[in-house]
Parts: C-alpha cells; sequence; structure tokens
C-alpha cells in the first residue's frame, strides 16, 4: 500500500492549493502566448519547491525525492510547463551542483537555486544527438586559469530566463567528458532564440552557441573527464521526477473526462453512460495508479537509500507512455472540443509527448532495463 | 512583541456537513480546518512580528473537541505556539461564552497585541472580537485593513463604506482584520516539519478557573429557536441592450441601493 506522512500528505494539500490558485487560472493564456511566467516561478520558489532536496545548510527542506515528485506531481496537474521548470530547474540545474559541487561552488551557486531565486540549466543534448550522450563534440581547453568552449547545445531547458544564473554544460577535454558551469552572461556564450514547441509552450527551451567562450578555471564541476559518469548518476533521480510529471498529467485527464463524461449528452444519454467512453476512463484510472505505484516505489526506495535505477527507468518508461495514452484518449473524449486550444485537454495532449523523450526516450529507458537484465547489445 | 491571534476551527466548508436539527448547531464531529477569515490575522500577526524584528505570534483556539489540524496549518505558517481550549462542556456555547474562554486563554500569553477575524465563517455572528476586548477591559478596534505598531501604540486604517478611518490606541488591544487585506503565506514543507515539533498547550474549563456551568449548554444566553433553508437564488433579470442598457442598469442598481 502507497502511504505518505501526515506532513506530505499536508504538503500535497498546499502545493494543489497553491496550484489551483496561482497557475490553473494562467495555465492557457500563458500556453497561447508562449510566456514563461517568472513571477509565478519565484513564487514557487518561495513555497520552498526547488529546496525539497536540498540540505538545510543550502537554505533547503531534506525532505527527499518523495515529497519532490509529490510537488513536481502537484504543479504537474495543472500545468506541464511549471512541472518541468521546477523538475528541471532541481534535477538538472541544482541536483549536479549539489552532487559534485565543492564547498566553493556551492557557497556560490546553491543558496539561491535552492531558494528558487535563480534557476540552472544542464545543456548535455548537442545538434548531432542527445541519447548518445558519450559523443559530445562540444570542446574546452585549458588557457592560463581559463576554460575555452567550442561547441552547440540544444533544447536545454530554464536556459534563457531572467533569473537563470548558469548553465552545467559536457564537453570533451583532455581527460575525457567533462562537466563544466557557464555563468549566464560567459562572453562567447550565445542564448539563441527560444524555440517554437509542439507543446510545453510556457518552458523555456533555448539553443546554446559557444564561440571563444570563457570562464575560470575553477567552474570545472566534478572530476575531470568524469562529466559523463557523474551526470548518469543524477540522471536515475530525473527519470522519477518525470514518472512524477507523468502522473499529474494522467490525473488531470481522469479528473477532466469523468466530469465532461458525465456532463456531455449525446443520444439522449450521459456519453459515460456508454462503455466505449466509460472504458478508457477505467483504463485511465488503471494507469493513474499503475504509474504512481512505479514513481513512489522508485522514489521511496532512493530515499532508503537503495539502488533505484531499474526502477527508475520502469517508472519513467511506463508513466510516460500511460500519459501519452491517457491524453490521446481524453481527446478523443472530448470530441470536436479536445481538439480546440482552449479546452485543457488539448494542451495535455500537446505537453504528453515529449515525456517519452526529455531525460532519456522510451528506447532508452528500455535499454536500461534490458541491460539491467542483462541482456541486449554489447556495449 | 506577542501577538496572539485567535484562529477559529472550523468544519471544512467545501464539505461542511450538517446541521444537528436537535441542537440546532453545526455537527462538528467531522475533521476541523483553519477559519479562512483567520489566516489573514496570522498572516497580519507574521508581518508586524517581522517589522518588529522581534517577537513571535501565539494562537488561541477553543473546540469542543481536541482538534489541532488548523492549529498546524497556522503553525506551519510561522506561528510559533498555541494555547488550546478544549473541554466537552464548551459544546453549544454561544459567542459571550466563547469569548470569556478565549479571554482567559488570552490572558495566559501576555499579549502586546490581539488579532482576530471580523466574523467566522461558520457562526459569523461577529461579536466575539468585540467581547473579548470588553472583557479583557481593552481598546477594541474593528474592520483593520492596516496595522502599524511602534512605541506601544497601534495605528489602524480601518475600514469604512466610504474610505478608511485612521484610528490610534495603546496597546495591548484587540484589532479584528478584515479578510482579504493581506495574502497569506502558504506553508511550506519546512514549516509543515517545523510545526510537528512547536508546543500546543492544550487547557481544559478547570486549568483557566472556569466554572462548566457558566459556558456550554448550560450557560448560553443565546439559544437558536429556529432554523430555515436559505430561500433558493431567485432568477436574475436579463437586460437586453436597446440603447438604453446603461439606464436600465443604473437604475436597477440605484433600486438594490448599491449606487
Ligand atoms: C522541450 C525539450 C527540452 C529538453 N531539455 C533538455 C535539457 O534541459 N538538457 C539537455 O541536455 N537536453 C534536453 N533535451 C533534449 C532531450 O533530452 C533529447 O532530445 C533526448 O535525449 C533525445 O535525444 P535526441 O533528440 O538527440 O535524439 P536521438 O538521440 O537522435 O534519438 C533519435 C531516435 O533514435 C532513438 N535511439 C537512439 N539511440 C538508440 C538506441 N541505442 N537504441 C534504440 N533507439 C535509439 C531514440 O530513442 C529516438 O527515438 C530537451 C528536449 C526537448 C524537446
Ligand atoms: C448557527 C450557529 C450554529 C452554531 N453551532 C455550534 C456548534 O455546533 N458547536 C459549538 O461549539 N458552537 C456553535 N455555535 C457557536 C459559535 O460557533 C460560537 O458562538 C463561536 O465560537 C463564536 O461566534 P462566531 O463564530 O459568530 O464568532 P465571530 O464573532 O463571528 O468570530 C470573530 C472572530 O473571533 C474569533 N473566534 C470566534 N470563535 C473562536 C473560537 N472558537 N476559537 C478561537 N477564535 C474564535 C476568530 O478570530 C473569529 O474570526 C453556533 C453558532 C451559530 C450562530
Amino acid at each position: 500500500m502507497l502511504e505518505f506522512t501526515d506532513e506530505q500528505d499536508a504538503f500535497r494539500g498546499v502545493v494543489r492549493e497553491f496550484a489551483e490558485a496561482e497557475i490553473a487560472p494562467h495555465a492557457e493564456a500563458w500556453d497561447r502566448d508562449h510566456t514563461f511566467p517568472t513571477e509565478t516561478v519565484l513564487a514557487m520558489g518561495e513555497l520552498g519547491l526547488f529546496g525539497l532536496m536540498f540540505g538545510a545548510e543550502w537554505g533547503g527542506a531534506d525532505a527527499g525525492l518523495t515529497t519532490q515528485c509529490i510537488a513536481i506531481e502537484e504543479v504537474g496537474r495543472v500545468d506541464q510547463s511549471m512541472g518541468i521548470t521546477l523538475e528541471a530547474g532541481v534535477s538538472l540545474g541544482a541536483r549536479p551542483i549539489a552532487e559534485y559541487g565543492t564547498d566553493d561552488q556551492r557557497e556560490r551557486w546553491l543558496p539561491d537555486l535552492v531558494a528558487g531565486r535563480r534557476l540552472a540549466a544542464f545543456g548535455l543534448t548537442e545538434p548531432g544527438g542527445g541519447s548518445d550522450a558519450g559523443a559530445t563534440s562540444t570542446r574546452a581547453v585549458r588557457d592560463g586559469d581559463e576554460w575555452v568552449i567550442d561547441g552547440a547545445k540544444t533544447f536545454i531547458t530554464n536556459s534563457g530566463t531572467d533569473i537563470t544564473s548558469l548553465v552545467t554544460v559536457t564537453a570533451r577535454t583532455d581527460e575525457g567528458i567533462s562537466a563544466i558551469v557557464v555563468p549566464a552572461g560567459a562572453p562567447g556564450l550565445t542564448v539563441e532564440p527560444a524555440y517554437r514547441k509542439m507543446g510545453w509552450h510556457a518552458s523555456d527551451t533555448h539553443g546554446l552557441v559557444m564561440e571563444d567562450c570563457r570562464v575560470p578555471a575553477e567552474n570545472l564541476l566534478g572530476e575531470p573527464g568524469r562529466g559523463f559518469a557523474q551526470f548518469l548518476s543524477t540522471l536515475d533521480d530525473g527519470r522519477v521526477a518525470i514518472a512524477a510529471l507523468s502522473v499529474g498529467l494522467i490525473a488531470a485527464c481522469l479528473d477532466e473526462c469523468v466530469r465532461y463524461a458525465n456532463e456531455r449528452t449525446a443520444f439522449g444519454r450521459p456519453i459515460g453512460s456508454y462503455q466505449a467512453v466509460a472504458f478508457k476512463c477505467a483504463d485511465m484510472a488503471t494507469s493513474l495508479e499503475t504509474a504512481r505505484l512505479a514513481t513512489y516505489h522508485a522514489a521511496g526506495l532512493r530515499d532508503a537509500g537503495r539502488p533505484f535505477r531499474r526502477e527508475a527507468a520502469i517508472a519513467k518508461l511506463h508513466a510516460s507512455e500511460a500519459a501519452v495514452a491517457a491524453t490521446r484518449e481524453a481527446t478523443q473524449i472530448f470530441g470536436g472540443y479536445g481538439f480546440i486550444d482552449e479546452t485543457p485537454v488539448s494542451r495535455f495532449y500537446r505537453d504528453a509527448k515529449i515525456l517519452e523523450i526529455g531525460e532519456g526516450t522510451s528506447e532508452i529507458q528500455r535499454l536500461v532495463i534490458s541491460r539491467d537484465l542483462g541482456l541486449g547489445e554489447p556495449r | 512583541m506577542i501577538v496572539v491571534v485567535c484562529v477559529k476551527q472550523i468544519p471544512d466548508p467545501a464539505d461542511p456537513g450538517a446541521l444537528d436539527p436537535d441542537t440546532k448547531t453545526l455537527k462538528r464531529d467531522v475533521k476541523l480546518i483553519l477559519d479562512e477569515s483567520d489566516s489573514y490575522g496570522v498572516e497580519m500577526g507574521l508581518q508586524l512580528v517581522d517589522a518588529a524584528g522581534e517577537g513571535e505570534v501565539r494562537l488561541v483556539s477553543m473546540v469542543p473537541n481536541s482538534e489541532v489540524s488548523g492549529l498546524r496549518t497556522a503553525l506551519a505558517m510561522g506561528a510559533e505556539s498555541a494555547v488550546l481550549v478544549s473541554d466537552e462542556a464548551l459544546a453549544g456555547s454561544d459567542a459571550l461564552s466563547t469569548a470569556k474562554v478565549l479571554a482567559a486563554a488570552i490572558r495566559r500569553c501576555e499579549p502586546d497585541l490581539v488579532l482576530t477575524g471580523t466574523e467566522s465563517s461558520d457562526g459569523y455572528t461577529g461579536t466575539v472580537p468585540a467581547q473579548v476586548a470588553e472583557l479583557m477591559d481593552l481598546p477594541s478596534v474593528t474592520f483593520a485593513k492596516e496595522i502599524a505598531v511602534a512605541d506601544g501604540v497601534a495605528t489602524v486604517k480601518r475600514q469604512t463604506e466610504d474610505g478608511y478611518d485612521e484610528i490610534e490606541c495603546s496597546l495591548p488591544a484587540v484589532v479584528s482584520v478584515t479578510a482579504g487585506v493581506v495574502e497569506p503565506r502558504y506553508p511550506s514543507f519546512k514549516g509543515i516539519m517545523a510545526a510537528k515539533n512547536k508546543p500546543v498547550d492544550e487547557v481544559d474549563l478547570a486549568a483557566l478557573g472556569i466554572d462548566p456551568g457558566t459556558v456550554g449548554w448550560a450557560g448560553a444566553g443565546q439559544e437558536i429557536t429556529d432554523i430555515a433553508e436559505a430561500p433558493a437564488r431567485e432568477a436574475g433579470e436579463v437586460i437586453v441592450d436597446e440603447g438604453d442598457a446603461h439606464e436600465r442598469i443604473l437604475a436597477f442598481l440605484d433600486d438594490l441601493k448599491i449606487l
């Protein structure tokens, strides 16, 4: 049985109230206008949503991945763009600094990230590929007490907001692939215009170009040549968090569909009285439950300090695929209205697909799981 | 500066339960939550303590059972401690009895300032704040929209129909805070965890030196003689614009004495 502490339940209530009052009323307009709502993100920071996984010394709540997932699920239930802004800010932005930063680096960057006053991004994907992270072609060379970085990154979340403080990029150095912190506004860093995307319209995504980009030598994050390995180990948390974002989306679809199936009539009866519609809702309730169980099982293992790589990949794979299916069927249940922008499920449908792609595609999750089974192609 | 905030814990208005036909009062055997009307007092108190740079917010609440979940919400927002008056003999208390009990509990907290809501969401007689002030022999200021404290004096902007009065009074005083004048903060997870360990001092009538015969059903000077369904909402008047809609709307509002 899935059980949360009283405090986690109370917190879920607070985040839901916050999301419904401060985010939900604006989600449609932000989506339509491609607005990144800085003030709202700062308000999420004030509520402590960015600090849940970090220690009290950095201003965090030390509350673990489970509590973080609760926050992401509840925000994602009303707005996937704000959900990914939170997820990426924590999993991709702040976590690598907390995990691999020196005391100096942490003191410099973490307090603002933990408080949600600033956002950090992680730049791994390149125009030439994301899944094969080992093939990174961005280069960094030492020149005196500076790194000189040349290369490009694509699809980097939170990299161009007014409150972005840094992007950690992976780059090839003499030792292999290393991670280097590039502060916003570093000389030689160009943040390209925001992409036009199918969904996640209110989330901030840019390409980055680094030409003779110079950052101080002390911005190397963690061990030289270990950038790739380090990234892989923080990735598991992120996968569970994306699963939580997916759970929020399925929950939103189920709510919308049950309500609509009772209200909307066809041939003189509520459409929910037809099994074809009712069973879609039953399937949605089923996948909500299995996705939620898988997500919080993986998060619970992690919080208990136990291995959870396979469970993280399973949760991400299952929840994201279930979310895509749920949004597709929700759109179907809403009929023509489901295809119209003002109807939330149409936004949900557009927002869902990326869940099967970002932070490791479904194929990559299957690769991770099958490797864990001792199967798959030789590496 | 010690700010005492009176917070009522009430049945969730989203799931309000039912009236008891025998006693004609609201059944309170469900989970009670913090009355939203009182979240403004809590926020105002926290802001005043912040501005003063010292002190704390203490809560006082009265319930017939030992309910604390509404108190935990206010503690998670940042209040430091609470006095909970809980006694079976309190069931059926009218507003004056409530005020007597609250006054006795507030005294234990040695306040510099007492804040309340202007009226609760369930009973909404709006009489408790002034009664508490009278019983404690303190100045009473109602409908505050802004409060500033300096040198033992409170300066209060008191909301009126046309604007506001500016009132000065000596401290301690009892000030009721109008709903909506501040934005109550959301409790953070850290706040929720901290609230778990904040002291809630549960006291009964004996501890407050109150004779059970003077409160609750026994002491009620107010009796609810009848309850009736609220009248169903009548259909509104639709004004179709034939060029004179603005005039007809003005006339309509004038009739209602809204203008
Ligand atoms: C909105 C958005 C936000 C993003 N945010 C970030 C970010 O903040 N930071 C960041 O670094 N990246 C980010 N990404 C990039 C994202 O993580 C990548 O798009 C994703 O990892 C896939 O990489 P790719 O696009 O290069 O696809 P490719 O790696 O080129 O893959 C193409 C297809 O081939 C499949 N494939 C690849 N290898 C195999 C294999 N071995 N076996 C089977 N199938 C395979 C893939 O599953 C996929 O279907 C973001 C992307 C988007 C769209
Ligand atoms: C229709 C009706 C039904 C009632 N049913 C019951 C019942 O079932 N059981 C029962 O015990 N009482 C019941 N009462 C009594 C009523 O709840 C009390 O009189 C109440 O505590 C004070 O009146 P009020 O809610 O109108 O306070 P108001 O004067 O409207 O409240 C103003 C402010 O005073 C403070 N305050 C008021 N009450 C409390 C409190 N209890 N603790 C802390 N602060 C407080 C709050 O700050 C509040 O915002 C009922 C009253 C009415 C009119």
